[in-house]
């Protein structure tokens, strides 16, 4: 991997909740360098530290020490909007439990990111619909509420709101933790198919061991420590 | 930022679930309503009860120093008459009786009525006649009744009805109207000044007010020197009315408890309506994480939350006004000399308190969301 460019570079990250006697760290000390067109996968045990890494390093959650530089930028030296500028710009996130809105149209889910990027609305619809197409979402649910899709169908639609803005990183969070085996499967491999490009980073969180052959690289998470881990050793 | 694009979304989230959309427009009308029609009960209970100041149409009043309500009837003695006559400024002076009296009807029973007694040269303060002549006033025991929704107390009454006041003998000449009715259920009976006070006995012989017309306004405050100086109080018809809404706002225990009534209604209004729209904003805080995580600025968030606060408070207070302004309608046709005026004075009161509350409340629901970590949605 020594010739791969370096897309995300983790610097002695920490990040502790609380303090005092309830003081926990979720994050010790961690630094890993992520490259362009990876799809690492990030495993481990509940309440290891891996959706607050995640968030560390998808520019949410601040840490209390270390860096994170994306795209050659140490974006914990951003201010608050501009982080957040930076985020819709470069990080696409699909949640655990999706987010979207439920009362709002697929499509018009779709073109929030579009929208908070200054695209009109026709633009931005229609942005969207080649999103959509490429999540592989039959046409015939974009104009209804998103609240009255499957959660594979809704999970399509997250994805396809994360890529809106065309961003270098897409960070998921236990894709197919609300999903069944088969569904979960599809999605990961449609992921994996369409959406990992030599000039993207894709970083998934999950416990789901049916799909860790979709990734280039696994590393492993135990308690706040991260260490790199071969697929055969995962298997 | 894309002020279109992000307050077409912002209605949409808001308008989405129509339900709830409902829920709060409901809260916030009904807040709305709850102020109007408290201030439209008060502020008309005031204005009716100065009624007769303004139906008077003089420009100013001479009176006892301690005079505080229009009803107030402390006797002048006839030397201020002559005195206010002699003023400068002063084009006229009337005096005028403002009592009341007792008849007795023809089924045996007694009611109270109103009765002025107007200048006998002037007749200064008359009302409109609808029926019969107003020089009819001159004759024998006449009087003229007020057609109000509390004429019918004294019976089936028409010109050429007779009656008892005070064991004296009545006659109907003529039916009048004032461009203000009374707040208090008492048919009203004109009649001259003379008559009111020497015909009817238990009343007072003296004069209750005296009524001016000046020739410009310009002579107001010399006016009143000259009857300070006296030792009596000459005021505006403003001024009177001022006194006179002091009076039944503050010391009569029945315009103390709309007055308070009136402020409590503001306060539950208040937090009804603010309750309910941060309420909203709590509902939807994950989905205002979202749109942080996704990359949302402070700026957006905050136009967010006001373009739907904004639209929350106009349509709630149209609500409000719709639904007060109909059930104010249907008390005018229902309940006589019903009390209750929609003014523009209560409708902007109400809509600036709407302003104020959805301003509180989304100010506390941006509060929170500035504050919510997009992490926490992350989370899950
Ligand atoms: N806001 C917070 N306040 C206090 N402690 C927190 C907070 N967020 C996370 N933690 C703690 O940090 C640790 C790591 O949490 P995290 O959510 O990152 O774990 P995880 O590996 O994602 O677990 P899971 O697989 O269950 O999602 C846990 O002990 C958790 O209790
Ligand atoms: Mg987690």
């Amino acid at each position: 991997m020594d010739n791969k460019k370096i897309s995300i570079r983790v610097q002695n990250l920490t990040k502790c909740f609380g303090s005092g006697e309830a003081k926990t760290c979720a994050v010790k000390n961690v630094s890993l360098d992520i490259y362009y067109g990876e799809m690492l996968y990030i495993v481990g045990p509940s309440g290891s530290g891996k959706t607050t890494f995640l968030s560390l390093i998808s520019g949410v959650l601040r840490p209390d020490n270390g860096k994170v530089i994306v795209k050659d930028t140490d974006i914990w030296s951003l201010d608050t909007d501009s982080l957040a500028r930076f985020r819709l710009n470069n990080i696409g996130f699909v949640f655990q439990d999706y987010h979207l809105f439920p009362r709002l149209s697929v499509l018009e889910n779709v073109a929030i990111p579009l929208i908070l990027k200054g695209e009109d609305w026709n633009k931005a619809i229609n942005l969207a619909k080649e999103k959509l197409q490429m999540a592989q979402l039959p046409e015939s649910k974009y104009e209804l509420p998103a609240y009255k899709l499957s959660g594979g169908e809704q999970q399509r639609v997250a994805i396809a709101r994360a890529l809106a803005t065309n961003p270098t990183i897409l960070a998921l969070d236990e894709p197919t933790a609300a999903l069944d085996g088969d569904t979960g499967k599809k999605v990961m491999q449609l992921i994996k198919e369409r959406m990992l490009t030599p000039e993207r980073t894709i970083l998934v969180i999950t416990h789901d061991s049916r799909i860790f052959e979709d990734a280039t690289r696994i590393v492993h998470m135990e308690d706040g420590v991260i260490k790199e881990a071969s697929l055969n050793e995962i298997h | 930022m894309n002020l279109k694009g992000l307050g077409t979304i912002a209605i949409k989230l808001l308008t989405g679930d129509s339900g709830k959309f409902f829920t709060l427009i409901m809260g916030v009308g009904f807040a709305v309503f709850l102020m109007l029609q408290m201030t439209s009960v008060f502020f008309g209970v005031i204005a009716k009860s100065g009624s007769t100041i303004y139906d008077t149409g003089a420009d100013m009043w001479v009176m006892d120093k301690s005079v505080d309500n229009s009803k107030d009837n402390i006797p002048l003695p006839d030397y201020v008459l002559d005195y206010a006559r002699s003023l400068p400024g002063v084009l006229y002076a009337a005096p005028i009786y403002v009592g009341a009296g007792t008849v007795k009807l023809p089924n045996g029973r007694y009611q109270a009525v109103d009765i002025v007694g107007l200048d006998d040269v002037s007749l200064m303060g008359r009302p409109i006649m609808i029926k019969g002549n107003i020089n009819d006033i001159y004759s024998s025991y006449a009087f003229i009744a007020i057609k109000d929704a509390d004429l019918k107390k004294l019976g089936n009454v028409h010109i050429g009805s007779t009656f008892e006041i005070n064991d004296h003998k009545g006659v109907i000449v003529g039916f009048g109207k004032n461009p203000m009715s009374g707040l208090f259920g008492n048919p009203t009976l004109y009649t001259t000044y003379t008559r009111a006070t020497e015909d009817l006995p238990t009343t007072r012989f003296t004069i209750s007010y005296v009524l001016l017309k000046i020739k410009s306004p310009k002579y107001i405050p010399e006016i009143k020197k000259a009857i300070d100086k006296l030792g009596y109080r000459a005021l505006t018809s403003k001024e009177f009315t001022k006194v006179n809404a002091h009076f039944y706002t503050f010391k009569t225990g029945f315009g103390m408890n709309v007055l308070i009534m009136t402020l409590v209604s503001f306060i539950v209004g208040l937090s009804i309506a603010g309750q309910t729209f941060y309420t909203f904003v709590l509902e939807n805080l994950e989905k205002f994480g979202a749109l942080k995580a996704i990359g949302a600025t402070r700026k957006e968030l905050v136009f967010i939350i006001v373009i739907q606060a904004v639209l929350v408070g106009f349509v709630g207070y149209g609500v409000g006004v719709l639904l007060s302004s109909s059930m104010i309608a249907l008390g005018h046709l229902k309940i006589p000399n019903y009390a209750a005026m929609l003014g523009y004075g209560n409708m902007l009161a109400a809509l600036v308190m709407v302003v104020f509350i959805t301003a509180f409340a989304s100010f506390l629901g941006v509060r929170k969301v500035l504050k919510v970590e997009a992490f926490e949605v992350f989370r899950g």
